[in-house]
């Protein structure tokens, strides 16, 4: 965090890092070294991996298998209906909208106010910005579970309980996306923006034509981790929703676990498989630069 | 900068500070505004048998699910860091449980532990032994809390860890491994003090989110059966959002707030000196 030196993120670190070691590590270890290591690593890789290969097989499996034992491994047959039965116990295509909404546009509320906060920071002159600027990273110290109860009470007195503003906008404010973005603009030559105002654009103009493209990979990296942040949050819209039509996904999971102490296992899971593929799907498809982001956040 | 400023002011310092305020009030969310109560709130908690229950399952789940995932992930992302074969496979599987909603990974979970047709039976019955009523007994829902935790944690921590022993400055290693050292010795004596800063912040960071940990109780236990998997966190939620006693609901909370920034503080000035900064 107080390093001024401009060194390679630890996105283009993990790449570097990556042959560089590999070659050196391969050179003196002998074969045995390598076997063990790597039933090592085999034996981890279970412990991660069979119980998400377990959550997605009971989630096509068919009640017969899900109760047989000794247990089924792989599914008899693949059986969708389990989604079904999830989608007609509970209302779960409101939870998916309401995910999908609150998600969208808490995502992109917390990225504008993490991006207008991350230029001043860096390019405008203000005074007592240090002050602000520890006020602001503070935060992230503040244990956020408790300011559920006051947070409830200010949602109420403006009349939001169960609205989409009273689920979005306490979540707006923005720490860790803004530092992100704030490490990155610095490493931006001011040079570039003093000749923009010599041509006489103003701020605005120089955050979105010049300071928001050049940062355009971190913006990215910071929405990924806000986005799945807000899709996995639990305790604030379990406490300012009362009814089921406001409810999201995570909290609609609630609404399959056992009812009068039975549980129907093929579509609990199921419903957990809707809630949990969409950031599953993201995180394959976007790894490298979540992982670098959170990594930054870590390292710097 | 303006909004942003504002947004946490009014959604982070100011709840923090007025629940401080009401924790020396009695309120149940109905009466048109709360009475004032003095120190009763927290002669009440002090003097409840449960809260230090409560107390206590909190420092064993913060202690072991810190202390587990950072001696676990500093052993798994040296592992990763050798560069054998599949390495790549476990970094991407076992930082995927930290991307999943919590209440999905509880759900998964409920599912791993239930003792008939769960995984926990297979794995139970493999050294001939029953699987244990995870979730529906006292003596044994605060580990099904913490084993679901660590799973969810650990791979997160791994993967800071991995990155940062890539990161290490690799002419320091070189030489310390032509002087003869090597394998445990090289990681205790010269990757370990290295780390310290990672350590130091991960530790900081993982106590913060440890104490607040509620998705997976809510989804496993529900803080039950009785209190035995009741955290600080979870004692908050069930007596602000259940029982509508917000007076206590806020010493609570307040509690919670003092130690964490307290113990915050503690790690901040006395961990800095241990640390040892490779630059």
């Amino acid at each position: 965090m107080t390093t001024t030196v401009r060194s390679p993120g630890p996105l283009s670190r993990l790449r570097a890092g990556r042959s560089q070691q590999r070659r050196s590590a391969d050179l003196h270890r002998p074969l045995w070294q390598t076997i063990v290591l790597t039933a090592l690593v085999i034996a981890s890789l279970l412990v991660f991996l069979v119980p998400i290969y377990w959550l997605f097989s009971g989630a096509v499996k068919s009640n017969a298998d899900i109760y047989s034992w000794p247990l089924k491994w792989v599914p008899t047959s693949l059986h969708l209906d389990n989604f079904r039965s999830a989608w007609e116990a509970a209302p779960f295509d409101r939870f998916l909208i309401n995910s999908l909404i609150t998600t969208s546009v808490g995502t992109a509320l917390e990225m504008v106010n993490a991006i207008l906060c991350a230029y001043a920071f860096a390019f405008v002159h203000v005074r007592i910005k240090r002050v602000l600027f520890l006020f602001l990273i503070g935060s992230m110290m503040l244990p956020g579970h408790v300011t559920l109860i006051v947070n409830y009470i200010t949602v109420g007195n403006l009349g939001w309980l169960n609205t989409y503003q009273g689920m979005i906008l306490p979540g707006i404010g923005s720490a860790f996306a803004m530092f992100l973005l704030y490490q990155q603009m610095r490493t931006i030559d001011p040079e570039i923006l003093q000749a923009a105002e010599v041509d006489g654009a103003g701020h605005l103009r120089r955050m979105v034509l010049i300071v928001v493209p050049m940062s355009w990979p971190m913006i990215l990296t910071a929405t990924l981790i806000v986005l799945v942040g807000k899709w996995n949050e639990y305790v604030w819209p379990l406490i300012v929703t009362s009814t089921a039509s406001m409810r999201t996904l995570p909290i609609g999971l609630l609404f399959l676990r056992s009812q009068e102490g039975y549980t129907n296992w093929g579509a609990l899971l199921a419903g957990t498989v809707i809630a949990a593929g969409p950031m599953l799907l993201l995180f394959f498809l976007a790894q490298r630069r979540i992982i670098g982001g959170m990594a930054a956040g870590a390292l710097k | 900068m303006l909004p942003n400023l504002a947004a946490i002011l009014v959604f982070s310092y100011w709840p923090a500070i007025y629940t401080i305020v009401l924790s020396f009030m009695d309120w149940d969310l109905v009466a048109p505004m709360p009475e004032w109560a003095g120190l009763q709130n927290y002669v009440d908690l002090f003097d409840d048998p449960d809260f230090w229950t409560i107390m206590l399952n909190t420092l064993v789940f913060t202690t072991v699910t810190v202390v587990g995932s950072l001696v676990g992930g500093v052993l798994l992302g040296s592992l990763l860091a050798t560069k054998v074969p599949f390495t790549g496979m476990v970094r991407t599987f076992a930082f995927a449980p930290h991307m999943l909603p919590g209440a999905a990974v509880g759900m998964l979970w409920l599912f791993m532990f239930d003792p008939s047709f769960g995984l926990s039976r297979f794995l139970f019955n493999l050294v001939g032994a029953d699987s244990p009523q995870w979730t529906t007994t006292s003596d044994w829902s605060l580990a099904a809390v913490t084993v679901a935790y660590l799973w969810q944690r650990l791979g997160f921590v791994t993967v800071i860890y991995y990155t940062a022993i890539l990161d290490l400055p690799g002419d320091v290693l070189e030489a310390a491994s032509l002087d003869g050292a090597h394998g445990l010795t090289m990681l205790r004596h010269m990757v370990l003090p290295l780390l310290s800063p990672i350590t130091f912040f991960l530790s900081v960071t993982g106590v913060i989110a440890a104490a607040q940990a509620f998705d997976l109780i809510s989804i496993l236990t529900n803080g039950g059966p009785g209190i035995s998997s009741s955290t600080l966190s979870w004692m908050i939620y069930e007596e602000a959002f259940q029982k509508f006693d917000i007076g206590k609901a806020s010493s609570a909370a307040t509690v919670l707030l003092v130690l964490l920034l307290v113990l915050t503080f503690v790690q901040v000035r006395f961990g800095e000196k241990k640390v040892t900064y490779a630059s």
